[in-house]
Protein backbone atom coordinates (compact mmCIF):
# COMPACT_ATOMS: atom_id res chain seq x y z
CA UNK A 1 0.00 0.00 0.00
CA UNK A 2 1.37 3.10 -0.88
CA UNK A 3 0.77 6.54 1.05
CA UNK A 4 -0.05 8.29 -2.03
CA UNK A 5 0.58 7.36 -6.14
CA UNK A 6 0.88 10.50 -8.37
CA UNK A 7 -0.56 10.02 -12.01
CA UNK A 8 1.85 11.63 -14.64
CA UNK A 9 5.29 12.93 -14.20
CA UNK A 10 5.36 16.02 -15.52
CA UNK A 11 6.07 19.38 -13.43
CA UNK A 12 2.75 18.74 -11.89
CA UNK A 13 3.27 15.23 -10.73
CA UNK A 14 7.05 16.50 -9.83
CA UNK A 15 6.14 19.06 -7.84
CA UNK A 16 3.11 16.94 -6.04
CA UNK A 17 5.14 14.65 -5.17
CA UNK A 18 7.86 16.42 -3.47
CA UNK A 19 6.16 18.37 -1.22
CA UNK A 20 4.10 15.64 0.07
CA UNK A 21 7.47 13.74 0.94
CA UNK A 22 8.67 17.13 2.49
CA UNK A 23 5.12 16.92 4.33
CA UNK A 24 6.14 13.44 5.40
CA UNK A 25 4.74 10.79 3.11
CA UNK A 26 7.07 8.01 2.67
CA UNK A 27 5.52 5.36 0.24
CA UNK A 28 5.69 7.92 -2.85
CA UNK A 29 5.04 6.21 -6.47
CA UNK A 30 5.29 8.54 -9.85
CA UNK A 31 3.70 6.97 -12.45
CA UNK A 32 4.64 8.20 -16.13
CA UNK A 33 4.10 6.57 -19.62
CA UNK A 34 6.69 8.11 -21.28
CA UNK A 35 10.22 7.24 -21.28
CA UNK A 36 11.59 10.02 -19.01
CA UNK A 37 10.19 12.15 -16.24
CA UNK A 38 9.60 16.36 -17.32
CA UNK A 39 6.49 15.85 -19.04
CA UNK A 40 5.92 18.60 -22.33
CA UNK A 41 9.26 20.57 -20.80
CA UNK A 42 11.07 18.02 -22.10
CA UNK A 43 9.91 19.35 -25.67
CA UNK A 44 9.89 23.08 -25.07
CA UNK A 45 13.67 23.60 -25.44
CA UNK A 46 12.62 27.62 -25.77
CA UNK A 47 13.47 29.93 -22.87
CA UNK A 48 11.02 31.39 -20.32
CA UNK A 49 10.40 29.59 -17.87
CA UNK A 50 10.79 29.62 -13.97
CA UNK A 51 11.06 33.75 -13.68
CA UNK A 52 8.64 33.76 -10.72
CA UNK A 53 9.84 30.16 -9.53
CA UNK A 54 14.10 30.65 -9.95
CA UNK A 55 13.68 34.32 -10.55
CA UNK A 56 15.52 33.60 -13.48
CA UNK A 57 14.71 32.27 -17.23
CA UNK A 58 15.02 28.80 -17.64
CA UNK A 59 14.72 26.37 -21.09
CA UNK A 60 11.90 23.68 -20.37
CA UNK A 61 14.07 21.07 -19.85
CA UNK A 62 16.33 23.01 -17.08
CA UNK A 63 13.08 23.68 -15.26
CA UNK A 64 11.81 20.09 -15.58
CA UNK A 65 15.69 19.05 -14.51
CA UNK A 66 15.63 21.44 -11.33
CA UNK A 67 12.95 19.36 -10.29
CA UNK A 68 14.08 16.27 -11.18
CA UNK A 69 17.44 16.74 -8.80
CA UNK A 70 15.23 17.61 -6.09
CA UNK A 71 13.16 14.77 -6.38
CA UNK A 72 16.67 12.43 -6.34
CA UNK A 73 17.32 13.52 -3.00
CA UNK A 74 14.05 11.70 -1.89
CA UNK A 75 12.74 8.49 -1.60
CA UNK A 76 10.23 8.89 -4.05
CA UNK A 77 9.49 6.06 -6.71
CA UNK A 78 9.10 6.49 -9.88
CA UNK A 79 7.71 3.90 -12.49
CA UNK A 80 8.56 4.86 -16.32
CA UNK A 81 7.04 3.24 -19.67
CA UNK A 82 4.16 2.71 -17.16
CA UNK A 83 0.41 3.85 -18.65
CA UNK A 84 -2.45 4.47 -15.72
CA UNK A 85 -5.50 2.88 -17.44
CA UNK A 86 -7.82 3.02 -14.68
CA UNK A 87 -8.24 4.54 -10.76
CA UNK A 88 -11.30 4.38 -8.74
CA UNK A 89 -12.67 5.46 -5.89
CA UNK A 90 -11.60 3.32 -3.47
CA UNK A 91 -8.19 4.17 -4.55
CA UNK A 92 -6.83 1.55 -6.36
CA UNK A 93 -4.82 2.77 -9.75
CA UNK A 94 -4.58 0.21 -12.68
CA UNK A 95 -1.33 0.29 -14.68
CA UNK A 96 -0.27 -1.32 -17.70
CA UNK A 97 3.82 -1.62 -18.89
CA UNK A 98 5.76 -4.05 -21.26
CA UNK A 99 8.21 -4.76 -17.83
CA UNK A 100 5.91 -5.66 -15.30
CA UNK A 101 1.92 -6.37 -17.31
CA UNK A 102 -1.02 -5.85 -15.37
CA UNK A 103 -0.96 -4.70 -12.09
CA UNK A 104 -3.88 -3.32 -9.68
CA UNK A 105 -1.93 -0.73 -6.91
CA UNK A 106 -3.46 0.66 -4.11
CA UNK A 107 -3.06 4.09 -2.36
CA UNK A 108 -4.23 6.14 0.36
CA UNK A 109 -4.52 9.11 -1.62
CA UNK A 110 -4.14 9.46 -5.32
CA UNK A 111 -2.72 12.99 -7.18
CA UNK A 112 -3.64 13.57 -10.98
CA UNK A 113 -1.33 15.08 -12.82
CA UNK A 114 -1.95 13.78 -16.65
CA UNK A 115 -1.27 17.30 -18.29
CA UNK A 116 -3.39 18.12 -21.42
CA UNK A 117 -3.40 17.26 -24.83
CA UNK A 118 -3.77 19.01 -28.34
CA UNK A 119 -6.55 19.79 -29.70
CA UNK A 120 -6.59 18.23 -33.32
CA UNK A 121 -7.57 19.16 -36.99
CA UNK A 122 -10.84 16.99 -36.37
CA UNK A 123 -11.80 19.08 -33.44
CA UNK A 124 -12.10 22.14 -35.07
CA UNK A 125 -13.07 20.57 -38.91
CA UNK A 126 -11.34 22.57 -41.48
CA UNK A 127 -13.08 22.18 -44.93
CA UNK A 128 -10.51 20.55 -47.54
CA UNK A 129 -8.31 17.39 -48.22
CA UNK A 130 -7.29 15.19 -45.76
CA UNK A 131 -3.36 15.27 -46.69
CA UNK A 132 -0.37 14.61 -44.77
CA UNK A 133 1.61 17.24 -43.87
CA UNK A 134 -0.63 18.61 -41.57
CA UNK A 135 0.30 18.61 -37.75
CA UNK A 136 -0.50 19.97 -34.45
CA UNK A 137 2.45 22.29 -33.27
CA UNK A 138 3.09 20.15 -30.20
CA UNK A 139 3.80 17.05 -32.21
CA UNK A 140 5.92 19.21 -34.61
CA UNK A 141 8.04 20.64 -31.38
CA UNK A 142 8.74 17.36 -30.27
CA UNK A 143 9.08 15.96 -33.50
CA UNK A 144 11.69 18.62 -34.02
CA UNK A 145 13.52 18.97 -30.90
CA UNK A 146 13.31 15.26 -29.51
CA UNK A 147 12.87 12.55 -32.78
CA UNK A 148 15.44 14.67 -34.97
CA UNK A 149 13.21 15.18 -37.58
CA UNK A 150 11.92 18.42 -39.89
CA UNK A 151 8.61 18.72 -40.70
CA UNK A 152 8.23 20.92 -43.62
CA UNK A 153 10.02 23.34 -45.35
CA UNK A 154 7.19 26.07 -46.26
CA UNK A 155 4.73 26.06 -43.11
CA UNK A 156 1.61 27.75 -42.48
CA UNK A 157 0.43 27.94 -38.54
CA UNK A 158 -3.17 28.16 -37.92
CA UNK A 159 -3.81 29.63 -34.42
CA UNK A 160 -1.96 32.05 -32.58
CA UNK A 161 -1.11 30.37 -29.03
CA UNK A 162 1.92 30.09 -27.41
CA UNK A 163 3.18 27.08 -28.95
CA UNK A 164 2.33 28.01 -33.02
CA UNK A 165 4.34 31.31 -32.16
CA UNK A 166 7.51 29.13 -30.75
CA UNK A 167 6.96 27.03 -33.30
CA UNK A 168 7.15 29.59 -36.17
CA UNK A 169 10.60 30.66 -34.88
CA UNK A 170 12.00 27.40 -34.59
CA UNK A 171 10.98 25.93 -38.16
CA UNK A 172 12.50 29.39 -39.13
CA UNK A 173 15.87 29.13 -37.62
CA UNK A 174 15.88 25.59 -38.94
CA UNK A 175 15.59 26.87 -42.07
CA UNK A 176 11.74 26.41 -43.34
CA UNK A 177 9.80 29.33 -43.94
CA UNK A 178 6.76 30.09 -42.11
CA UNK A 179 4.55 31.83 -44.49
CA UNK A 180 1.77 33.40 -42.35
CA UNK A 181 -0.03 32.75 -38.99
CA UNK A 182 -3.69 32.92 -39.11
CA UNK A 183 -5.54 33.61 -36.42
CA UNK A 184 -9.58 33.42 -35.81
CA UNK A 185 -9.85 35.68 -33.55
CA UNK A 186 -9.53 39.69 -33.32
CA UNK A 187 -6.21 39.22 -31.00
CA UNK A 188 -3.82 36.56 -30.15
CA UNK A 189 -4.06 34.08 -27.73
CA UNK A 190 -0.12 34.36 -27.22
CA UNK A 191 1.71 35.87 -25.24
CA UNK A 192 3.42 39.57 -26.50
CA UNK A 193 6.65 38.69 -26.10
CA UNK A 194 6.46 35.39 -28.31
CA UNK A 195 4.20 37.87 -31.03
CA UNK A 196 7.65 39.97 -31.48
CA UNK A 197 10.33 37.70 -30.72
CA UNK A 198 8.70 34.56 -32.83
CA UNK A 199 6.98 36.71 -35.48
CA UNK A 200 7.91 40.67 -35.79
CA UNK A 201 11.83 39.21 -35.24
CA UNK A 202 11.49 37.30 -38.71
CA UNK A 203 8.96 39.00 -40.66
CA UNK A 204 6.29 36.68 -40.25
CA UNK A 205 2.95 38.38 -41.16
CA UNK A 206 0.18 37.60 -38.45
CA UNK A 207 -3.64 37.53 -39.86
CA UNK A 208 -5.75 38.13 -37.31
CA UNK A 209 -9.51 37.28 -37.52
CA UNK A 210 -8.65 35.37 -40.28
CA UNK A 211 -8.67 31.41 -41.05
CA UNK A 212 -8.05 28.62 -43.28
CA UNK A 213 -10.82 27.76 -45.70
CA UNK A 214 -9.54 25.37 -47.74
CA UNK A 215 -6.32 22.23 -47.96
CA UNK A 216 -5.44 21.38 -50.86
CA UNK A 217 -3.07 17.94 -51.59
CA UNK A 218 -0.98 17.23 -54.16
CA UNK A 219 0.26 13.32 -54.40
CA UNK A 220 -0.89 12.87 -50.58
CA UNK A 221 0.33 15.80 -49.16
CA UNK A 222 -0.59 19.50 -48.38
CA UNK A 223 0.39 21.23 -51.41
CA UNK A 224 -1.98 24.71 -50.77
CA UNK A 225 -4.14 26.67 -48.43
CA UNK A 226 -6.79 29.14 -48.40
CA UNK A 227 -7.11 32.11 -46.08
CA UNK A 228 -10.17 34.43 -45.68
CA UNK A 229 -10.95 37.08 -43.49
CA UNK A 230 -13.61 36.67 -41.43
CA UNK A 231 -17.05 39.01 -40.27
CA UNK A 232 -18.04 39.99 -36.84
CA UNK A 233 -19.46 36.83 -37.14
CA UNK A 234 -16.58 34.78 -37.94
CA UNK A 235 -17.92 34.06 -41.65
CA UNK A 236 -15.51 34.18 -44.57
CA UNK A 237 -15.77 37.25 -46.27
CA UNK A 238 -15.88 36.62 -50.20
CA UNK A 239 -12.99 38.02 -52.06
CA UNK A 240 -10.50 38.29 -48.96
CA UNK A 241 -8.54 34.89 -49.68
CA UNK A 242 -5.00 34.55 -49.41
CA UNK A 243 -3.16 31.94 -51.53
CA UNK A 244 -0.34 30.45 -50.25
CA UNK A 245 1.62 27.47 -51.78
CA UNK A 246 3.03 25.50 -48.62
CA UNK A 247 3.71 22.15 -47.56
CA UNK A 248 2.63 21.83 -44.17
CA UNK A 249 -0.21 23.30 -41.73
CA UNK A 250 0.62 23.54 -38.15
CA UNK A 251 -2.55 23.95 -35.67
CA UNK A 252 -1.85 25.62 -32.67
CA UNK A 253 -5.93 25.45 -31.26
CA UNK A 254 -5.83 24.93 -27.87
CA UNK A 255 -5.36 22.96 -25.18
CA UNK A 256 -7.39 19.97 -23.65
CA UNK A 257 -6.92 18.95 -19.97
CA UNK A 258 -6.60 14.90 -20.42
CA UNK A 259 -9.14 13.38 -18.41
CA UNK A 260 -10.45 10.00 -19.10
CA UNK A 261 -9.36 8.58 -15.68
CA UNK A 262 -11.12 11.55 -14.12
CA UNK A 263 -14.06 11.43 -15.64
CA UNK A 264 -14.50 6.77 -15.57
CA UNK A 265 -13.67 7.17 -11.58
CA UNK A 266 -16.97 9.33 -11.98
CA UNK A 267 -14.95 12.24 -10.28
CA UNK A 268 -17.45 15.40 -10.35
CA UNK A 269 -16.07 17.57 -13.98
CA UNK A 270 -16.38 21.21 -14.71
CA UNK A 271 -17.51 22.22 -18.15
CA UNK A 272 -16.23 24.81 -18.46
CA UNK A 273 -12.43 24.12 -17.46
CA UNK A 274 -12.76 20.23 -19.07
CA UNK A 275 -11.07 19.44 -15.80
CA UNK A 276 -12.13 18.06 -12.09
CA UNK A 277 -13.90 20.53 -9.94
CA UNK A 278 -11.56 21.10 -6.96
CA UNK A 279 -11.55 22.44 -3.29
CA UNK A 280 -9.56 24.90 -2.48
CA UNK A 281 -6.48 22.28 -1.46
CA UNK A 282 -7.12 20.65 -5.03
CA UNK A 283 -9.00 18.06 -3.88
CA UNK A 284 -11.77 16.35 -6.35
CA UNK A 285 -15.47 15.70 -4.90
CA UNK A 286 -14.33 11.84 -4.35
CA UNK A 287 -11.82 12.64 -0.87
CA UNK A 288 -8.09 11.50 -0.89
CA UNK A 289 -8.09 12.13 -4.76
CA UNK A 290 -6.38 15.64 -5.94
CA UNK A 291 -5.66 17.13 -8.66
CA UNK A 292 -3.23 19.87 -10.06
CA UNK A 293 -1.21 21.43 -13.11
CA UNK A 294 -2.97 21.20 -16.75
CA UNK A 295 -5.02 18.29 -16.49
CA UNK A 296 -7.42 20.93 -13.76
CA UNK A 297 -6.99 23.41 -15.88
CA UNK A 298 -4.76 25.22 -18.89
CA UNK A 299 -2.16 26.87 -17.31
CA UNK A 300 -0.04 29.40 -19.43
CA UNK A 301 3.31 29.72 -16.90
CA UNK A 302 4.82 26.62 -15.57
CA UNK A 303 5.49 28.53 -12.40
CA UNK A 304 2.15 28.50 -11.50
CA UNK A 305 1.49 24.88 -11.90
CA UNK A 306 4.16 23.96 -9.58
CA UNK A 307 2.72 26.02 -6.93
CA UNK A 308 -0.64 24.84 -7.43
CA UNK A 309 0.53 21.26 -7.19
CA UNK A 310 3.13 21.65 -4.21
CA UNK A 311 -0.21 22.13 -2.60
CA UNK A 312 -2.05 19.42 -3.94
CA UNK A 313 0.97 17.18 -2.55
CA UNK A 314 0.67 19.10 0.94
CA UNK A 315 -3.07 18.47 1.20
CA UNK A 316 -2.62 14.91 -0.27
CA UNK A 317 -0.21 14.16 2.89
CA UNK A 318 -2.45 16.01 5.43
CA UNK A 319 -5.47 13.29 4.42
CA UNK A 320 -3.27 10.37 5.06
CA UNK A 321 -2.46 11.85 8.59
CA UNK A 322 -5.84 11.69 9.00
CA UNK A 323 -6.53 15.61 8.68
CA UNK A 324 -9.93 16.08 7.83
CA UNK A 325 -11.24 19.79 6.72
CA UNK A 326 -14.51 21.04 8.37
CA UNK A 327 -16.74 23.42 8.38
CA UNK A 328 -18.70 24.77 5.66
CA UNK A 329 -18.68 24.99 1.73
CA UNK A 330 -18.73 28.41 -0.46
CA UNK A 331 -19.07 27.77 -4.10
CA UNK A 332 -17.38 30.26 -6.21
CA UNK A 333 -19.76 31.62 -9.16
CA UNK A 334 -18.45 33.06 -12.21
CA UNK A 335 -19.38 36.69 -12.44
CA UNK A 336 -19.53 38.88 -15.96
CA UNK A 337 -16.95 38.63 -18.13
CA UNK A 338 -15.26 35.62 -16.02
CA UNK A 339 -15.37 32.10 -17.47
CA UNK A 340 -14.32 29.66 -14.84
CA UNK A 341 -12.45 29.84 -11.81
CA UNK A 342 -9.87 26.93 -9.85
CA UNK A 343 -10.85 26.54 -7.36
CA UNK A 344 -14.51 26.17 -7.75
CA UNK A 345 -15.87 25.19 -4.31
CA UNK A 346 -13.90 26.51 -0.75
CA UNK A 347 -14.14 25.40 2.90
CA UNK A 348 -13.08 28.74 4.60
CA UNK A 349 -12.22 26.41 7.53
CA UNK A 350 -9.28 24.72 5.44
CA UNK A 351 -7.89 27.59 3.92
CA UNK A 352 -4.01 28.62 5.70
CA UNK A 353 -3.70 32.44 5.23
CA UNK A 354 -5.19 32.88 1.82
CA UNK A 355 -7.56 30.86 -0.83
CA UNK A 356 -5.26 31.57 -4.03
CA UNK A 357 -8.24 31.60 -6.98
CA UNK A 358 -7.59 31.73 -10.98
CA UNK A 359 -9.56 32.20 -14.06
CA UNK A 360 -9.55 33.76 -16.75
CA UNK A 361 -11.50 37.03 -18.54
CA UNK A 362 -13.45 36.74 -21.56
CA UNK A 363 -12.47 39.73 -23.13
CA UNK A 364 -9.51 42.48 -23.14
CA UNK A 365 -9.42 44.80 -20.45
CA UNK A 366 -7.63 48.02 -19.63
CA UNK A 367 -8.21 49.78 -15.85
CA UNK A 368 -10.15 46.85 -14.40
CA UNK A 369 -11.37 45.94 -11.35
CA UNK A 370 -12.22 42.22 -10.02
CA UNK A 371 -15.09 42.30 -7.68
CA UNK A 372 -16.12 39.65 -5.00
CA UNK A 373 -19.22 39.44 -3.98
CA UNK A 374 -21.70 37.57 -1.47
CA UNK A 375 -25.27 38.04 -1.84
CA UNK A 376 -24.88 40.61 -4.44
CA UNK A 377 -22.72 42.93 -2.27
CA UNK A 378 -18.77 43.43 -2.65
CA UNK A 379 -16.62 41.41 -0.14
CA UNK A 380 -13.08 43.38 -1.94
CA UNK A 381 -12.45 44.56 -5.05
CA UNK A 382 -9.20 44.16 -6.74
CA UNK A 383 -7.35 47.24 -9.34
CA UNK A 384 -5.89 45.30 -12.59
CA UNK A 385 -4.44 47.67 -15.55
CA UNK A 386 -4.93 44.95 -18.20
CA UNK A 387 -6.32 41.74 -18.77
CA UNK A 388 -6.92 39.55 -21.55
CA UNK A 389 -8.55 35.90 -21.83
CA UNK A 390 -4.84 34.62 -23.26
CA UNK A 391 -3.05 35.53 -19.53
CA UNK A 392 -4.44 33.49 -16.37
CA UNK A 393 -5.39 36.19 -13.39
CA UNK A 394 -5.67 35.24 -9.90
CA UNK A 395 -6.61 36.69 -6.30
CA UNK A 396 -5.95 36.46 -2.73
CA UNK A 397 -8.79 35.86 -1.02
CA UNK A 398 -7.91 36.25 2.93
CA UNK A 399 -9.04 33.70 5.25
CA UNK A 400 -9.95 36.35 7.88
CA UNK A 401 -12.72 37.67 4.86
CA UNK A 402 -14.08 33.91 4.26
CA UNK A 403 -14.75 33.69 7.88
CA UNK A 404 -17.25 36.58 8.04
CA UNK A 405 -19.06 35.30 4.99
CA UNK A 406 -22.01 34.05 5.64
CA UNK A 407 -23.46 33.13 2.03
CA UNK A 408 -23.16 29.67 1.10
CA UNK A 409 -21.36 31.34 -2.52
CA UNK A 410 -19.65 34.15 -3.65
CA UNK A 411 -19.34 35.55 -7.06
CA UNK A 412 -15.88 37.01 -8.93
CA UNK A 413 -16.55 39.42 -11.74
CA UNK A 414 -14.46 41.81 -13.92
CA UNK A 415 -15.51 45.22 -15.07
CA UNK A 416 -14.26 48.42 -15.88
CA UNK A 417 -12.58 50.71 -13.26
CA UNK B 1 13.97 58.51 -36.87
CA UNK B 2 11.27 57.93 -34.28
CA UNK B 3 10.42 54.19 -34.00
CA UNK B 4 8.04 52.83 -32.59
CA UNK B 5 7.35 49.52 -30.39
CA UNK B 6 5.03 47.72 -28.03
CA UNK B 7 6.73 46.79 -24.65
CA UNK B 8 7.39 43.42 -23.45
CA UNK B 9 8.58 43.40 -20.52
CA UNK B 10 5.02 43.29 -18.62
CA UNK B 11 1.61 42.60 -20.54
CA UNK B 12 0.89 45.88 -19.78
CA UNK B 13 2.45 46.61 -23.22
CA UNK B 14 2.87 50.31 -23.59
CA UNK B 15 3.75 52.05 -27.23
CA UNK B 16 7.27 52.83 -26.89
CA UNK B 17 8.63 55.77 -28.87
CA UNK B 18 12.32 55.17 -29.59
CA UNK B 19 13.83 58.53 -30.82
CA UNK B 20 17.18 57.39 -33.06
CA UNK B 21 18.82 60.82 -33.49
CA UNK B 22 18.24 61.82 -29.83
CA UNK B 23 20.50 58.81 -27.96
CA UNK B 24 17.92 56.76 -28.20
CA UNK B 25 15.58 58.48 -25.86
CA UNK B 26 12.31 56.67 -25.02
CA UNK B 27 9.12 58.19 -24.74
CA UNK B 28 5.62 56.38 -24.02
CA UNK B 29 6.41 54.38 -21.04
CA UNK B 30 4.57 53.83 -17.77
CA UNK B 31 7.68 52.96 -15.85
CA UNK B 32 12.06 52.87 -16.40
CA UNK B 33 11.94 48.87 -16.99
CA UNK B 34 10.00 49.89 -20.40
CA UNK B 35 12.34 53.04 -21.19
CA UNK B 36 15.42 50.81 -20.59
CA UNK B 37 14.05 48.01 -22.95
CA UNK B 38 12.71 50.29 -25.65
CA UNK B 39 16.31 51.85 -25.44
CA UNK B 40 18.22 48.40 -25.68
CA UNK B 41 15.81 46.96 -28.13
CA UNK B 42 16.38 49.72 -30.96
CA UNK B 43 20.03 50.07 -30.34
CA UNK B 44 21.49 46.47 -29.81
CA UNK B 45 18.67 44.05 -29.97
CA UNK B 46 19.72 40.75 -28.72
CA UNK B 47 18.50 37.42 -27.23
CA UNK B 48 19.16 34.28 -26.43
CA UNK B 49 18.86 31.26 -28.79
CA UNK B 50 17.61 27.94 -28.22
CA UNK B 51 18.00 25.16 -30.34
CA UNK B 52 19.89 21.25 -30.96
CA UNK B 53 22.36 20.01 -31.73
CA UNK B 54 22.94 15.84 -32.72
CA UNK B 55 23.37 13.50 -30.01
CA UNK B 56 24.23 10.06 -30.54
CA UNK B 57 23.88 7.14 -28.26
CA UNK B 58 21.31 8.83 -25.96
CA UNK B 59 17.73 8.35 -25.47
CA UNK B 60 16.38 11.37 -28.18
CA UNK B 61 18.73 11.86 -31.35
CA UNK B 62 18.88 15.71 -30.21
CA UNK B 63 20.38 17.00 -27.36
CA UNK B 64 18.70 20.57 -26.14
CA UNK B 65 21.30 23.54 -26.07
CA UNK B 66 20.87 27.36 -25.38
CA UNK B 67 23.72 30.55 -25.83
CA UNK B 68 24.36 31.10 -22.07
CA UNK B 69 23.76 35.04 -22.41
CA UNK B 70 21.98 37.21 -25.25
CA UNK B 71 23.73 37.62 -28.18
CA UNK B 72 22.99 39.93 -31.29
CA UNK B 73 19.69 39.40 -32.82
CA UNK B 74 21.90 39.37 -36.24
CA UNK B 75 24.32 36.41 -35.51
CA UNK B 76 21.37 34.35 -35.18
CA UNK B 77 21.11 32.47 -37.76
CA UNK B 78 25.10 32.10 -37.72
CA UNK B 79 25.04 30.17 -34.46
CA UNK B 80 22.18 28.10 -35.89
CA UNK B 81 24.84 27.26 -38.93
CA UNK B 82 27.90 26.33 -36.39
CA UNK B 83 25.89 23.94 -34.24
CA UNK B 84 24.57 22.31 -37.99
CA UNK B 85 28.56 20.99 -37.45
CA UNK B 86 28.32 20.22 -33.46
CA UNK B 87 27.67 16.34 -32.50
CA UNK B 88 27.27 15.03 -29.33
CA UNK B 89 28.31 11.47 -27.54
CA UNK B 90 26.00 10.25 -25.02
CA UNK B 91 26.33 10.94 -21.86
CA UNK B 92 25.89 14.73 -21.58
CA UNK B 93 25.26 16.82 -18.84
CA UNK B 94 22.92 20.11 -18.47
CA UNK B 95 25.69 23.25 -18.28
CA UNK B 96 28.12 20.99 -20.42
CA UNK B 97 30.20 23.76 -22.95
CA UNK B 98 29.91 22.79 -26.41
CA UNK B 99 30.91 25.66 -28.32
CA UNK B 100 33.10 28.58 -26.29
CA UNK B 101 32.70 32.10 -27.44
CA UNK B 102 30.51 31.11 -30.49
CA UNK B 103 30.79 33.22 -33.74
CA UNK B 104 32.73 35.65 -31.08
CA UNK B 105 29.53 37.04 -29.23
CA UNK B 106 31.34 36.13 -26.28
CA UNK B 107 28.42 33.69 -25.12
CA UNK B 108 29.00 30.06 -24.90
CA UNK B 109 26.92 27.44 -26.33
CA UNK B 110 25.81 25.19 -23.49
CA UNK B 111 23.87 21.78 -22.83
CA UNK B 112 19.99 22.25 -21.36
CA UNK B 113 19.02 18.71 -20.45
CA UNK B 114 21.49 15.63 -19.15
CA UNK B 115 21.48 12.61 -21.51
C1 LIG C 1 2.78 21.03 -26.73
C2 LIG C 1 2.80 21.91 -25.50
C3 LIG C 1 3.72 22.97 -25.42
C4 LIG C 1 3.74 23.81 -24.30
N1 LIG C 1 4.61 24.86 -24.27
C5 LIG C 1 4.65 25.64 -23.16
C6 LIG C 1 5.54 26.72 -23.06
O1 LIG C 1 6.25 27.00 -24.02
N2 LIG C 1 5.61 27.47 -21.91
C7 LIG C 1 4.81 27.18 -20.84
O2 LIG C 1 4.92 27.83 -19.78
N3 LIG C 1 3.93 26.17 -20.92
C8 LIG C 1 3.84 25.43 -22.05
N4 LIG C 1 2.92 24.43 -22.13
C9 LIG C 1 2.07 24.24 -20.98
C10 LIG C 1 2.74 23.19 -20.12
O3 LIG C 1 2.16 21.98 -20.49
C11 LIG C 1 2.55 23.39 -18.66
O4 LIG C 1 3.15 24.58 -18.24
C12 LIG C 1 3.13 22.23 -17.84
O5 LIG C 1 3.96 21.39 -18.58
C13 LIG C 1 2.00 21.45 -17.30
O6 LIG C 1 2.51 20.46 -16.46
P1 LIG C 1 1.72 19.15 -16.15
O7 LIG C 1 2.61 18.33 -15.29
O8 LIG C 1 0.37 19.52 -15.67
O9 LIG C 1 1.50 18.46 -17.57
P2 LIG C 1 2.51 17.71 -18.56
O10 LIG C 1 3.81 18.40 -18.64
O11 LIG C 1 1.74 17.51 -19.80
O12 LIG C 1 2.75 16.30 -17.86
C14 LIG C 1 1.76 15.29 -17.77
C15 LIG C 1 2.44 13.95 -17.71
O13 LIG C 1 1.51 12.94 -17.41
C16 LIG C 1 1.77 11.81 -18.18
N5 LIG C 1 0.53 11.02 -18.30
C17 LIG C 1 -0.67 11.43 -18.81
N6 LIG C 1 -1.58 10.45 -18.73
C18 LIG C 1 -0.96 9.39 -18.15
C19 LIG C 1 -1.39 8.07 -17.81
N7 LIG C 1 -2.63 7.66 -18.04
N8 LIG C 1 -0.49 7.23 -17.23
C20 LIG C 1 0.79 7.65 -16.99
N9 LIG C 1 1.24 8.89 -17.29
C21 LIG C 1 0.38 9.75 -17.87
C22 LIG C 1 2.25 12.37 -19.50
O14 LIG C 1 3.01 11.44 -20.23
C23 LIG C 1 3.08 13.58 -19.04
O15 LIG C 1 4.42 13.26 -18.84
C24 LIG C 1 2.86 23.58 -23.24
C25 LIG C 1 1.94 22.51 -23.33
C26 LIG C 1 1.90 21.70 -24.45
C27 LIG C 1 0.87 20.57 -24.52
S1 LIG D 1 6.74 50.49 -19.87
FE1 LIG D 1 6.62 49.54 -17.84
S2 LIG D 1 4.41 49.43 -17.48
FE2 LIG D 1 4.62 49.80 -19.68
S3 LIG D 1 4.63 47.72 -20.57
FE3 LIG D 1 6.76 48.27 -20.21
S4 LIG D 1 7.22 47.41 -18.21
FE4 LIG D 1 4.99 47.46 -18.38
Amino acid sequence: MYDLIVVGGGPAGLAAACSAWEKGLKQILIIERDKELGGILNQCIHNGFGLHRFKEELTGPEYAGRFIDMLRDTGVQVMLDTMVLEINRDHQVHVISAANGYQVLEARSIVLAMGCRERTRGAIGIPGDRPAGVFTAGSAQRYLNMEGYMVGKRVVILGSGDIGLIMARRLTLEGAQVLACVELMPYSGGLMRNIVQCLEDWGIPLYLSHTITDIVAKDGRVSHVTVHKLDDNRQPIPGTNLEFDCDTVLLSVGLIPENELTRAAGIEMDPRTNGAVVYENMETSIPGIFACGNVVHVHDLVDYVSAESERAGAAAAAYVSGTAPEGGTIDIRNGADVSYTVPQRLRPGNVPKAADIFFRVRRVFKDSVIEVSADGAPLVTYKREHMAPGEMEHILLPRKLLDTVDASEITVTAKEA
Amino acid sequence: MVRELVCIVCPKGCRLHVDEDNNYSVTGNSCPRGAEYGHHEIKNPTRVLTSTVRLDGGLYRRCPVKTDRAVPKGKLMDIMAALNDVSLQSPVAAGQVVLANVCDTGANVIVTKSL
